[in-house]
């Protein structure tokens, strides 16, 4: 499952990512694979989203969060 | 000369900036919003030792590798031996409560082999929290001394001082992952091809190369042809690292933190962004902060306004019935005083602005606003983050462009560059304000709103919409040279510092006055010659006319009339006047006459020349009145249309100028500025020609509408 399709109340613990680039990115900012992330909020316009991760906030589009796989 | 060079190095967000102060005692601007650190910051400080140092503070990083522009300065810095700031020792800034994700750059900062400790700021913040850090233990793992600090309080300052005094020339660290094992071929050609000994710089070389300048070429082609011939997949390598990175945090920070309650910090912060990025109070917020923000530009600096104004309009009229009169005298009075007064008037203005917008930043509701305007600014080829240059536009384009570093994709990057500079700036103020009091009454909307505030506002609406129309034929033009990434930390809720905000209003007002007072005044005096002389021979021919007039002449009332009369020639029979005159064909469509075809030409260079020009074009004109009119702008509303006798200043004409005012890049500054961001003439051309021809546009239709 993709993070971007969880809702704002939701958590999941990250498996791995599907963009090497990014995923590069994302864990220098501290989203690592087995830690766990909730969905904060979403932007005003659903996009882009907000997240908790690592003990701080997150905001990233959702075609970022799409290639964060959770389970 | 300082003993000892030091370089502050830290995530964004941790409070390195206020370190930075705290330490110096120099103040700049700090903000909240990730990587506002834009430019390179030096100061000194004085160690119990009784040695002097040198403190640098280099922009917020999550990593040696960089996503932007700004990131990059890092490891440049730090790679090159020779470079001015190179430091003798390095300070990391981590903050207490997210040690995990900081000591990541401590890592990779401390296997470049340069002597470091580490400072764990907000170490109050951390306890408040339950989380517990035993920085013995942490200091005998990472082989450095470990400080506790709080830079927001100013606690732990003198221990930072001590521990920076203390440490050896010889890197103590202890080693944490192998960073040969990644490309031991790769790196093994570079140790031997750049005469190294440390791993891990030879593979940040492999990785880095193309941004270290003090590369020949010659060694560039010889590191990419290592790369190649080794396969070295800078990629899948830097993510191995970081995974490699982390494990090894793991242990290190295995029972050393204690975290009890980390839940605790995010409370507040998630309610009030419950209402700040709510669905629909959000925009509403947001466009209340802004109407808040344009409404005490106006209502606020009136005061003292009006008593700046009256001031310098006492100081002139003093100054004339005092001083003898002579050459000398106009020249101080009607060039000088005259050009000076255009610019004090704007400090209460500027000041207001400046604070405000440093607030925003300070308390982290700029990141917000940013994560609410992403969605729409991304289809119009921006990114949420070309908001905080585009608001900051709104005070000055100069350092707004210089903070579009942090756009990480090249593409946002050059679009909000090349469309910042249409976002109305506080130079813009000036003019409006003159032409709006000039021709928008003075009265309540509603009973509540401002009718002039509310014309300002739409000004700055129809420039922040041309802003974004311009961007989305821009996007379309320019191809992407790599993907766009909007992944940004959300900064907590935190007061402002105030005593930034006085600083930023006291920093901001002296340097307008300084810059822009500089070239104001300069023009103001070259204007008052030109205005004063002109070609001798039709001056000699006026005089004669009037002379002989006034020989014929003995009503008193004519006489007056005639004096004025006279120099209302004499001005337009000047050097300024001839000048405004060439080109008063290309400007009558837009319903302007010579004189502000002055004022046009005069503030090619810098648009705010435009108040100080009307008003020494227009002390000249009236240096022979006895009458009251000594302020600006009853002077330049009683401008009659020699040839119809109606006011010059109508509705369309003000509008029209505005619109001009609004679109045209007359700012030296903004030219110099995109072109050192750009590196090329390319961007600052097109951007020059597109935003006259638009400005020229604008102001045409909307004269012919409106007349």
């Amino acid at each position: 499952m993709k993070l971007s399709q969880l809702n704002p109340g939701q958590k999941g613990i990250i498996v791995s990512f599907t963009d090497a680039e990014m995923a590069v990115k994302l864990m220098e900012m501290g989203c690592l694979p087995g830690e766990e992330v909730e969905v904060e909020r979403c932007a005003p316009l659903g996009d882009p989203i907000a997240i908790r991760v690592a003990g701080y906030q997150l905001c990233l589009r959702k075609t970022e969060a799409a290639v964060i796989i959770i389970q | 000369m300082a003993d000892l060079k030091v370089a502050l190095v830290g995530n964004p967000n941790t409070g390195k900036s206020t370190l930075f102060n705290l330490l110096t005692g120099l103040n700049q601007k700090i903000g909240n919003f990730p990587g506002i650190t834009v430019d390179k910051k030096t100061g000194f400080c004085k160690l119990p030792s009784g040695k002097s140092a040198e403190i640098v503070d280099l922009p917020g990083t999550y990593s040696l590798y960089p996503k932007s522009k700004d990131e990059s300065i890092v490891f440049q810095v730090l790679a090159d031996k020779n470079n001015s700031s190179h430091p003798d020792v390095i300070v990391l800034v981590a903050d207490s409560t997210n040690l995990r994700r900081n000591l990541l750059l401590f890592s990779q900062v401390a296997d470049l082999g340069i002597p470091m400790l580490l400072a764990l700021n907000m170490a109050d913040m951390a306890k408040k929290e339950g989380i517990s850090i035993d920085i013995d233990k942490l200091a005998q793992r990472l082989g450095v001394q470990v400080v506790n600090i709080s830079a927001r309080k100013g606690e732990g300052l003198p221990a930072l001082k001590q521990a920076i005094a203390q440490i050896t020339s010889l890197a103590t660290q202890t080693s944490s992952i192998d960073a040969k094992s990644f490309a031991p071929e790769a790196v093994a050609a570079i140790k031997q091809k750049i005469a190294t000994d440390n791993d891990y710089y030879a593979l940040q070389v492999l990785h880095q190369h193309e941004h270290l300048a003090f590369f020949t070429d010659k060694e560039q082609e010889e590191i990419e042809a290592i790369e190649i011939g080794n396969g070295f997949d800078t990629v899948k390598l830097q993510g191995e690292e970081t995974v490699a990175r982390y494990r090894h945090l793991s242990k290190v920070l295995s029972d050393v933190v204690v975290d009890t309650g980390a839940k605790k910090k995010f409370t507040l912060t998630d309610k009030i962004d419950a209402i700040l990025t709510h669905k629909v109070f959000g925009f509403i917020i947001f466009f209340f902060i802004l109407f808040f923000i344009f409404n005490a530009i106006f209502s606020w600096s009136s005061v003292p306004m009006d008593m700046i104004e009256g001031g310098f309009a006492w100081l002139t009229e003093k100054g004339h019935e005092h001083l003898p009169a002579g050459v000398l005298t106009d020249l101080l009075l009607d060039g000088v005083v005259a050009g000076l007064g255009g610019i004090v008037i704007f400090i209460p203005q500027i000041a207001i602005l400046f604070a405000l917008i440093s607030i925003l930043e300070d308390t982290g509701y700029m990141a917000r606003v940013t994560f609410m305007m992403d969605k729409i600014m991304r289809k119009f080829g921006l990114s949420g983050k070309s908001v905080v240059p585009m608001i900051g536009g709104i005070a000055c384009a100069v350092p707004s462009i210089m903070s579009a570093r942090n756009i990480e994709s090249w593409k946002d990057r050059i679009i909000t560059i090349m469309v910042t500079p249409l976002v109305s700036c506080s130079a813009r103020l000036p003019v409006y304000t003159l032409l709006i009091s000039l021709v928008v009454p003075d009265e309540k909307v509603w009973g509540v709103f401002n009718l002039q505030g509310l014309t300002l506002m739409a000004m700055y609406f129809i420039s922040i919409i041309a802003a974004v129309l311009v961007a989305l034929v821009f996007k379309f033009i320019i191809k992407a040279k790599e993907r766009s990434y909007f992944i940004m930390e959300l900064p907590v809720y935190r007061m402002p510092r105030w005593n930034n905000v006085l600083f930023t209003m006291y920093e901001k007002s002296k340097t307008f006055v300084l810059e822009a007072g500089k070239v104001i005044i300069a023009i103001s005096i070259i204007l008052w010659v030109m205005s004063t002389y002109g070609p001798s021979k039709r001056f000699e021919a006026i005089d004669a006319k009037y002379d002989h007039i006034e020989a014929n002449s003995k009503d008193t009332v004519q006489l007056a009339t005639l004096e004025r009369d006279r120099a209302a020639e004499k001005l337009e029979n000047s050097y300024a006047g001839l000048l405004g005159q060439t080109i008063e064909p290309m400007i009558k469509p837009l319903g302007y006459d010579w004189k502000i075809g002055i004022a046009l030409i005069t503030s090619f260079a810098a648009r705010e020349a435009f108040v100080g020009t009307m008003a020494t074009i227009y002390s000249v004109e009236g240096a022979e009145d006895d009458g009251g009119e000594t302020r600006l702008r009853d002077k330049i509303g009683a401008a009659k249309d020699p040839a119809t006798g109606l006011p010059i200043f109508t509705f369309a004409t003000a509008f029209s100028l505005m619109l001009f005012y609004a679109f045209a890049m007359q700012c030296m500054s903004t030219v110099a500025i995109v072109y050192r961001e750009t590196k090329s003439w390319k961007w600052p051309m097109i951007q020059l020609v597109y935003m006259t021809a638009m400005a020229y546009v604008a102001a045409l239709i909307a004269y012919q509408f409106l007349k």
